[in-house]
């Protein structure tokens, strides 16, 4: 059975988007696909050593909120000071209650289990971005690069 | 009797399944691993998992409120 092919475009930046990318990839390497990532616009904060992704309500009127705040509470006070950071780790507080993995551990899983993880070398010039901040093992490549792959792949997602 | 166990008790999609990779990857073939796991969701997951990779699943049952999976690596 030959092995099938995986590929991901990562460009969101936030919490609740980070964790798509690196389930996809690590089950999908779990079931023997070959998996690439490729990492761009804020998807690269997906790739820093140390991740601190925020999520927030404000915007995000699909996003379930405790007590349900989401039925009263004003898009006016999502906005508010402080509101993002409590918003953030209450979301972490309840993952971990739930024993969903960290995105670290996540992410540590798809490299071990060889998903290969490409960042756009355009948008880390655009943003200036100190690649000293990355993880190891990322390949820095252009979009026809990561066509290269994407072209033979069975499923491409954009995430 | 089984040859491995993996207690994946508590851990939720897709932990299950990477540990039970991970696991397998040390094993050898025709030995068989047990898993525990309390993710409801991880039944259809090791079912397509099996179907997926090769190996095989030889039971998949409930018990006492945790699922228990027998997987003969192939």
């Amino acid at each position: 059975m030959e092995e099938k092919k995986l590929a991901i475009i990562a460009t969101k930046g936030t919490l609740d988007w980070g964790y798509p990318p690196f389930i996809l990839a690590s089950t999908a390497a779990a079931l023997g696909y070959e998996t690439e990532i490729f990492f761009t616009f804020y998807g690269l904060q997906l790739l820093k050593k140390d991740l601190d992704l925020q999520v927030s309500p404000l915007g995000n009127p699909g996003m379930p909120m405790p007590m349900g705040m989401d039925k009263w509470f004003p898009v006016l006070g999502t906005a508010l000071p402080g509101m993002q950071s409590v918003m953030t780790s209450m979301m972490k507080k309840k993952m971990a209650s739930k024993g969903v993995a960290s995105l670290e551990e996540l992410r540590e899983l798809a490299q071990e289990a060889e998903v290969r993880m490409i960042a756009c070398q355009m948008t880390v010039d655009l943003f200036e971005m100190d690649t000293s901040e990355f993880i190891d093992g990322v390949e820095y490549a252009g979009a026809a690069r990561f066509f290269e792959f994407a072209g033979e792949s069975d499923i491409c997602l954009y995430i | 009797m089984a040859d491995q166990e993996l207690d994946a008790s508590g851990l939720n999609c897709p932990l299950p399944i990477l540990r039970a990779k991970k696991t397998l990857n040390g094993m050898e073939a025709g030995k068989v691993l047990h898993i525990i796991a309390t993710d409801p969701g991880s039944v259809k997951d090791f079912e397509a998992f099996c179907k997926q990779t090769g190996n095989v699943l030889t039971e998949s049952k409930e018990e006492g409120g945790k699922f228990h999976f027998l997987i003969t690596k192939s």
